[in-house]
């Protein structure tokens, strides 16, 4: 076998094709999958999740610590629970709270946890009891017009 | 099994599924280290014959056995097996066009041999000068004229020393020179190879200078063979017209047609 | 009457063959497969096809996929302007072009440009002759011609799809950054948030994979079949890249129906 100049553009070319595929899953992806034993899985319950969906970031102070894996709904409870998978490198106290935020006006959303005061921390299998689900538009608006239209009557007697 | 016989076909018959008949009952041996022509009009079934004695087609009844092994219920293996001791000269050569000269001739021996380069560069270089075209070994087919690309695919042809070698038109389309200089080759490589050949052609003159014995085929059967000089002087209708390139005769020179006078006046399309 | 019968009777005869050819199509893929081993084993001659179908339609890939980005650039801004939400021009360039339009379109311009190529080549080996003659030196056409052709195109088409997508963000990049300013960093994070390794970009691939296996067995399989005439083999050529396309959308379909469902 000899090596001739097809090798070389071959050789070029396969290069480029794999630094392609690294700019794509390094640069333009985030290898946001955590790996099987480096988290642990704990769930919270909610009365309403809003738009949250699997693959969701679950952020504590603004920064990346889990994502929600699980979601389902609870018949006799009617509430929805949540399975987070947070990484082992955050241990998070067991009166710690979760709420479903959302990013920006209109972006997505996500489950944001406060740190509680307990010196015992969440276990694998765990549950975060103090939840707050999402905040949806329409009830906004609607506990506001009703709060206007409430304080309007109240003012008229006077 | 008789070994004097490099090819033995008995009692052939072939047709396509479409059910036309281009073969009936052709009985052929050819005897070792002779060159033999099997000649006919175009289109009279002597390539298909060809094909069958390469394995490429199978026919409807009768047997072919080629070096005594019968082809006809054989496996693709088997037919390889048997097709690296023979080897086909096609119609316009069929020279690998993205090869080299050499390239070409040295194909066989990278596929089936395991030489190192400077043998096989060798063999290549002894082959071309058998055909005279040593000197071209670095031109692409494209490059060479019909002449030259026909005794390329002879050398390659020859690459591998076969035991049986099959022409198929190799008079086609040549200038007169370029003519007898392949038949020249044809036999002077059968008789150096210690080969046996089989010509399938209609040039006569070309071919009597050089074959031993002579098949004539038409309508897919033989109707009569012969040596050369027996041909020459044959009385059979067909192969006097055939030999002497006579225009009319058992084979017309109309196609068949209705009447000449009532076919112009009468003033209907066909 | 003996109109619509005519029409019915061609078009039963045209369905017939239809699904012959498919059946035998089915047979020449196994067969490609069978000589999978061969391909590898003289890696030089897959390598040399790797060469004529993914080296030499580089230049269309990257031409392309650059432009294509840069019209998303353009087109993407537009529309996300009038949200105010320019900073998404990253997603929006990176999705489209990972998810879609880097499998697709590199697809497409790879059958007409490496595809059209190997029906052509291997319609003219058959109609000189070469395959016969190699078939007559006991050498299999299928195993020494057309399996390194197959894998060749298989294993350039994911490659050149990746290339189409990265040329594409950058081209995104160059017009949503450099030329219309909006920030660097808003797009580039954006994207790594929103963009998913393995559901956008292995999916990606995976789809690519498909696309390069579907258009190369289309193209070896139109040369193969091509009556030997010029014209048989011209018609073959056509034959190829406007099967390959439809084949590319409709399998671009089913696959992301399967892929894509419940995540976006």
């Amino acid at each position: 076998m000899k090596r001739t100049t097809i090798d070389l553009w071959v050789g070029i070319f396969v290069a480029l094709g794999a630094a392609a595929l690294v700019f794509l899953s390094f640069q333009v992806a985030t290898q946001n999958t955590f790996s099987r034993n480096s988290i642990y899985t704990v769930s919270a319950r909610f009365d309403d999740l809003g738009g949250l969906k699997v693959q969701a970031p679950v952020k504590s102070a603004g920064v990346l610590v889990g994502r929600v894996t699980g979601i389902r709904f609870v018949n006799d409870a009617f509430v929805a629970e949540v399975t987070l998978a947070i990484d082992k490198r955050y241990t998070f106290p067991t009166d710690s709270s979760a709420k479903i935020l959302t990013s920006g006006l209109l972006g997505d959303q996500y489950v944001g946890l406060t740190p509680g005061a307990e010196v015992d921390n969440l276990a694998d299998g765990g549950t975060i009891e103090l939840t707050q689900g999402a905040i949806v538009l329409e009830k906004l608006i609607g506990q506001f017009l009703y709060g206007k239209a409430a304080g309007e009557g109240e003012s008229k007697p006077q | 099994m008789n070994s004097e016989n490099v090819v033995e076909i008995d009692r052939l018959s072939f047709g396509y599924n479409s059910g036309r008949q281009v073969l009936a009952d052709i009985n052929m041996r050819i005897p070792r280290g002779k060159v033999v022509a099997i000649m006919g009009q175009s289109g009279c079934g002597k390539t298909t014959l060809l094909r069958m004695m390469g394995g490429a087609l199978r026919p409807s009844s009768g047997d072919v056995r080629v070096f005594g092994e019968s082809l006809v219920h054989k496996k693709q293996a088997e037919i390889y097996r048997l097709r690296r001791r023979m080897s086909m000269l096609f119609q316009f050569g069929a020279l690998f066009t993205d090869m080299s000269t050499f390239d070409n001739v040295a194909f066989p021996m990278w596929e089936h041999t395991r030489m190192d380069e400077s043998m096989i560069r060798d063999l290549v270089l002894m082959k071309l000068h058998a055909v005279g075209l040593r000197g071209a070994s670095h031109l692409m087919p494209s490059e060479l004229s019909g002449g030259m690309a026909r005794r390329v695919a002879l050398a390659r042809a020859i690459a591998l020393d076969p035991e049986l070698v099959m022409y198929d038109e190799p008079f086609a389309g040549l200038d007169p020179i370029s003519l007898s200089v392949i038949g020249q080759l044809i036999r002077e490589l059968n008789d150096a190879l210690g080969a046996t050949s089989i010509i399938v052609t209609h040039d006569v003159q070309e071919s009597l200078k050089i074959v031993d014995y002579i098949y004539f085929v038409a309508d897919g059967r033989i109707i009569a063979q012969g040596t050369a000089d027996e041909v020459r002087s044959s009385q059979v209708p067909y192969v006097h017209q055939f030999v002497w390139g006579e225009r009319d005769g058992p084979v017309p020179f109309q196609y068949p047609a209705p009447d000449y006078a009532s076919h112009l006046g009468g003033g209907s399309k066909r | 009457m003996n109109a619509i019968a005519n029409l019915l009777r061609s078009i039963g005869a045209r369905a017939i063959d239809g699904v012959w050819r498919l059946g035998f199509a089915t047979r020449f893929l196994l067969a490609t497969l069978s000589h999978t081993p061969s391909a590898f084993r003289r890696l030089s001659l897959t390598v040399r096809e790797v060469y004529f179908s993914g080296v030499l339609s580089l230049t269309i890939i990257v031409v392309s996929g650059l432009f294509v980005g840069m019209v998303l650039g353009l087109q993407g801004y537009d529309t996300l302007v009038r949200f105010g939400a320019t900073e998404a021009l990253g997603v929006l360039v990176a999705l489209s072009l990972v998810r879609e339009l880097g499998p697709v379109v590199a697809a497409l311009l790879f059958a007409s440009r490496a595809g059209s190529a190997i029906t052509a080549e291997i319609g003219l080996m058959k109609a000189t002759e070469q395959l016969d003659a190699m078939d007559m030196m006991a050498i299999d056409p299928v195993a020494r011609v057309v399996a390194p052709r197959f894998w060749g195109g298989v294993l350039s088409m994911p490659l050149l799809a990746a290339m189409f997508s990265a040329t594409g963000i950058l081209g995104g990049y160059l017009v949503g950054v450099v030329l219309i300013g909006v920030d660097s960093g808003q797009f580039w994070s954006q994207m790594q948030n929103s963009v998913d390794f393995r559901a956008d970009i292995v999916n990606g691939v995976i789809k690519s994979a498909v696309f390069g296996l579907a258009v190369t067995w289309i193209a070896v399989f139109e040369g193969y079949e091509a009556p030997p005439t010029a014209e048989g083999v011209s018609r073959a050529t056509t034959r190829t890249v406007v099967t390959s396309a439809l084949v590319i959308l409709a399998l671009d379909f089913i696959l992301t129906a399967f892929m894509f469902r419940g995540i976006g």
